[in-house]
This record gives structure tokens, C-alpha cells and sequence, in this order.
């Protein structure tokens, strides 16, 4: 039995105890295309070890390119070298990437429209430290941007999946890294990453939980439990948040049953509302039960007891459910 | 390369013209929109001449060439100047200079990459031209292309952090393929950048920063080229020009005006500048 961490690292995992991971999926994924792909270039802003460039550091030297802590730097660069015909992936954490370095994503990368691929590492609540490291409203920043793809994945193989997947996408991309031991849950369903498509992973006739990130991993868990109590929950999974696949929200909302949205990130500007906006826009406004992290700075803790405490757990998301279903 | 003072003399000729010809486009088309950085503009003819005539790799008609060198304005309303550069080097026709800052045009008043061929960057905020110019000098040396970055930046774009990152990391990966020209016109849009943020000693920073940094009077023009040459020789550390520039430069009549980072000219002056103009070429 895994003991339940208790303190505030930086570096920490949200992992169920026992719980199936794979290490460095983008990292090795990243190795696997540049071997293929010789124009693949990595840059990291003295952060690879921690986002798992590490891995693509040590198999391509040539190609990896240190840019010191120096965010600006990071971003002007990786434009100045897919300029020059280069596709690079640049890592840094998500906090870095969009708080500190949001000019020269918008203006250098998105504006050009260059196929760089942002890589964020401890997005949303995936860190015990505070506010400096929680990216909780990356998505929220990141939504206005034009040009810019957004991803949320999931899981290990959705990880995988999807870094060629960002690779070949014409412009530029912002990735959401799930980083080190990452929970693998997608190898179970029948799923195949698409870049802008939404997937539904389960049918279900009572309730329907719109997730993406890591918070699909819990709508599926959540899911099993109340298949325990004969409450039948459809999990419709959105990996990619910009630009939302409206189609397959609608088509999942558009519904009798209870519509929950499930997010890794602040309830301000990030799924939820992008999916009460499609509904309102289309004319079927209706209400939804927003899972999400509040509108604060939140607290410095272990990542177990964050979860509970802000309700991204599998027992918070099971409570709130019942609650609305009134059982 | 030993040249003879009379090929010294005809290369200085030679770029005098190409300078000339740079003011008095800038000064066209300030007049079109009777407005214009046109300031600037006359400061860094000279600067633009010696680049645009003699020192960058391009090929005119085709200015998406991989092999070309890269010039990044990082600094986007001097565009007024670097459209005049341009149609020197035979990019753009000088007859569209005339569209300058008007709706449609492929000149817009802030050079922006997507309107204008030559256009390398998308310029206006400040402190960006370096960071792109670092990714474009590590991509280029690392697919072994001999192509060089150049980018022009103010004095009052070093305040701004992000170039200082970027000094770093140009000096780090020993970016000799870049070149930095720094318009020292002593002027930001609050007033004397002495005033505003003091950056001097500017030579030395850039040396400390591990640069191989000249200084030189950005309107003399055999300065700027023994200048070039120097740094084009230079080998395992990025190199800066420090061109301490004249606002308005080449036209009395706005040299002696009250220094304004956005000069006001008014309409029956235009002749005026372009009268002064002719008469300093033919002295």
C-alpha cells in the first residue's frame, strides 16, 4: 500500500496509490519523432530535467538547445528557429510559459503563426507549491490568444499520442504537460487521440461528465462508482480545448440528462464556461454543474489533500454529483 | 581584402547615394501621412545604407530565399526607414513608397512581417528582435546555413529585460553569425533616455556581457563600414555596433528642432526638409 503524501513538494504526483504510470511519456515520445523527423529541435529554460526533456536531452544532444532562465528568451528563440525551418518543442513550467512570457507567445509565435509547441509542465493544481507554481488559469490566459491550439491531455498514452500529433498541426500548439510517473488509464478504451476532437469514452443515460486532462481520469473513476449505485454517467472526454470541438458538446449537452464539466484549472475562462458559452451561442442555454478549482490563490499542500480540499478528487466529484442528482 | 583608397572613395560615394536616396524617401513619405518617425529616420540612413547596400546577402526578388541574410527591425515604427532601404535594395519599388501608413497598404506606419516582403519580423514591442534573432542564429549554424542575423534595436529597447536575455544567450552559444546595432539617438518617448532609464555605459555592458561591442558615429559613413568589416571578420562571439546616431540628420531645419521622440512637422516644411536635403548632398 502507497502511504499518502502529506507534504508540499514541488515535484509530487497525482496518482491514485497503486495506481498504473509510465515515466517521461514526452519525453520518450519526443525522442521517438525526432528520430523520424530530423527538423524536431528541444529548448528548455533550464527546467528539462523537470519536464521530462530530459529524455530527448540525452538522445539528441545536437538538437537540444539550453536557453538558460530566461522565459523571454525561450519563446523569441523557439520563434526564431521555427522561422528558419525548425519545429521545436520548448518546456518550461506552465506558469513560466504563460504568465511571464505571454508577449513573446503571442507576438512572436501566434501572431506568425509558426509551429512552435509550447510545453507547460505542472498545469492547473499538479504542484504542491503555491500560486508561483500552480498554473491555474493557464487556459483562462491562453483562450484569447488567436492562432493558438490548445491540449489537455489526459494520460500517459494520450501524451504520447499526441506529440506528433502537435508536430505535424501547421501552427502553434500549447501542451499542458503531465510530467515524471503519469497515470495510464486511455489504454484501457478504445481511444486514439485527434487533435480538435472531442471523444466519448463511456455512454451513460443519467449524467454526462464533460472532463479534460487529468479530470477524465477522474470522471472515469467517478463514473465506475456510481455505476455502483445504478446512476448510468457518460464521459465525454475534450483533450483539445482550443479550438473546442463545439459539434461533440453540443451533441452531449444538448440533453435530459445532468450535464457536468470537469477541469484541471481555475472555473474562470477555462472548459466550463467554453462549454456553457457553445451552448448559450447555439441557442440551448441551459444549467451545468461546473467542476473546477475556485477562483483563488489556492493553498501550498500535498497533492492528495489539495484535490479533496478544492474537489478534484474521485470522492469530491462522487459527492457532487449525488448532491446534484439528490441522492 | 586590401582595397585601394580610390575603391575606399568609390564605396563611400557609392553609400552617400544610397543614404541620400533613403532620406529622401523617408521624407516623401512622412509627407504623404504628414506624420511619421521621420526623426529616426534620417538618423539611421546612414546605417541602413551601409547594411542594405553593401553588407546583407538577399536576392530582391525573392525575399523568402533560405540563404538570405535576416535583418530584424525589431524597432517597429522605424519601418518609415526601412521601407526607404528596401526600395534602395531594390525589394520594393520605390513607387509604393507612396501607400506608406494608408489603409491597404503593404506598408503599414509599425512594420509588421506578413504586410511587407523584407519584413522579417513583426516589430513594436520592444525586446523581441533579439530573442528571435538568438533561435534564428542557433537554427541557421545548426542546419549549416551561412546566413547571418542581424538585428537593429534603440537605445531605449535596453531597458526592456528580455533583451538582456537574449545578449545572454547570443554570448552563451557564441553566436558569431549576429550582429547587434544598437541606434543610440539618446532619446525615448519620455525624453533623454539619460533621464528616463540610464543605460550608459552602453559599450561596456554589451563587453560585459561577453559581446565583442564598436562604437562608432552612426552618421559617418567610412566609420560604419570599417566598422562592419571589423565585425564581419570576427569570429566566436556575437558582435555589436553602438551607432551613436543624430536625430534628423541630413535636414538642419529638424536636427536643430527641439529633440521629440515623435516629431511634429508641419505640411509647408516637408519642401523645406527636402530643399536642405539636396543642398547638404551637393555640398
Amino acid at each position: 500500500m502507497t502511504t499518502r503524501l502529506t507534504t508540499s513538494a514541488m515535484i509530487a504526483s497525482f496518482a491514485d496509490p497503486g495506481q498504473k504510470t509510465t515515466s517521461a511519456p514526452f519525453g520518450h515520445a519526443l525522442v521517438r519523432l525526432a528520430d523520424e523527423r530530423p527538423e524536431i529541435v528541444g529548448l528548455s529554460a533550464d527546467l528539462a530535467k523537470y519536464t521530462d526533456m530530459h529524455i530527448f536531452r540525452d538522445a539528441h544532444p545536437d538538437r537540444f538547445f539550453q536557453l538558460g532562465m530566461a522565459e523571454q528568451l525561450l519563446l523569441g528563440a523557439a520563434a526564431g528557429m521555427a522561422e528558419v525551418g525548425l519545429v521545436p518543442f520548448a518546456s518550461t513550467y506552465s506558469v513560466f510559459a504563460t504568465r511571464r512570457a505571454y508577449d513573446f507567445l503571442c507576438l512572436d509565435i501566434a501572431e506568425p503563426n509558426l509551429n512552435v509547441n509550447v510545453v507547460g509542465a505542472l498545469p492547473g493544481l499538479t504542484t504542491g507549491y503555491g500560486p508561483s507554481h500552480q498554473a491555474t488559469e493557464d487556459l483562462a490566459i491562453l483562450r484569447g490568444m488567436p492562432n493558438l491550439t490548445v491540449v489537455d491531455p489526459c494520460d500517459s498514452v494520450e501524451i504520447e499520442q499526441c506529440v506528433p500529433a502537435l508536430a505535424a498541426h501547421p501552427g502553434p500548439t500549447y501542451l499542458r504537460l503531465l510530467r515524471g510517473n503519469v497515470p495510464t488509464v486511455l489504454d484501457q478504451y478504445d481511444y486514439r487521440f485527434v487533435l480538435g476532437k472531442a471523444a466519448e469514452l463511456r455512454t451513460g443515460r443519467d449524467v454526462v461528465l464533460i472532463s479534460t486532462g487529468l479530470m477524465t481520469m477522474r470522471a472515469l473513476a467517478a463514473a465506475d462508482r456510481l455505476a455502483a449505485d445504478h446512476v448510468d454517467v457518460a464521459v465525454l472526454h475534450v483533450p483539445t480545448i482550443k479550438p473546442l470541438d463545439t459539434d461533440a458538446v453540443l451533441r452531449a449537452a444538448d440533453t435530459d440528462r445532468l450535464v457536468v464539466t470537469m477541469e484541471n484549472h481555475t472555473i474562470r475562462g477555462g472548459l466550463g464556461e467554453s462549454v456553457a458559452a457553445t451552448l448559450a451561442f447555439a441557442g440551448k442555454g441551459r444549467g451545468i454543474l461546473p467542476i473546477a478549482l475556485p477562483d483563488e490563490f489556492l493553498a501550498a499542500g500535498a497533492l492528495p489533500t489539495l484535490h479533496d480540499r478544492y474537489g478534484l478528487s474521485t470522492d469530491a466529484v462522487v459527492d457532487r454529483v449525488r448532491g446534484a442528482l439528490g441522492t | 581584402m586590401t582595397t585601394t583608397v580610390d575603391q575606399q572613395s568609390a564605396r563611400l560615394a557609392r553609400l552617400r547615394d544610397a543614404a541620400h536616396r533613403i532620406r529622401r524617401h523617408a521624407i516623401d513619405m512622412g509627407e504623404v501621412q504628414g506624420q511619421g518617425y521621420i526623426g529616426q529616420a534620417l538618423g539611421v540612413a546612414d546605417i541602413l545604407a551601409v547594411v542594405y547596400a553593401e553588407q546583407l546577402r538577399l536576392r530582391p526578388h525573392d525575399p523568402h530565399w533560405d540563404g538570405r541574410d535576416r535583418f530584424l527591425l525589431s524597432i517597429g515604427h522605424y519601418a518609415i526607414a526601412l521601407y526607404a532601404a528596401l526600395a534602395e535594395a531594390g525589394v520594393i519599388d520605390p513607387d509604393e513608397l507612396q501607400t506608406y501608413g494608408s489603409d491597404g497598404s503593404r506598408l503599414p506606419m509599425s512594420g509588421m512581417a506578413s504586410y511587407t516582403p523584407g519584413m522579417e519580423i513583426s516589430g513594436g514591442s520592444l525586446g523581441h528582435g533579439l530573442a528571435v534573432a538568438t533561435g534564428m542564429a542557433l537554427g541557421l549554424r545548426h542546419r549549416g546555413n551561412p546566413a547571418r542575423v542581424y538585428n537593429l534595436l534603440s537605445d531605449g529597447e535596453l531597458d526592456e529585460g528580455s533583451t538582456w536575455e537574449a545578449a545572454l544567450g547570443c554570448a552563451h552559444h557564441g553566436l558569431d553569425n549576429v550582429t547587434a546595432i544598437v541606434d543610440v539617438n539618446a532619446l525615448q518617448a519620455d525624453g533623454p533616455t539619460a533621464g528616463v532609464l540610464r543605460t550608459e555605459p552602453v559599450a561596456d555592458k554589451w563587453r560585459a556581457f561577453g559581446w565583442h561591442a564598436i562604437r562608432v558615429d552612426g552618421n559617418d559613413l567610412a566609420a560604419l563600414t570599417a566598422a562592419f568589416d571589423e565585425l564581419r571578420a570576427h569570429r566566436g562571439s556575437p558582435g555589436v555596433l553602438i551607432c551613436d546616431t543624430r536625430i534628423g540628420c541630413g535636414v538642419p531645419l529638424l536636427e536643430t528642432r527641439e529633440k521629440a521622440h515623435f516629431m511634429r512637422v508641419e505640411a509647408h516644411e516637408w519642401q523645406i526638409a527636402r530643399d536642405q536635403l539636396e543642398e547638404g548632398y551637393r555640398k
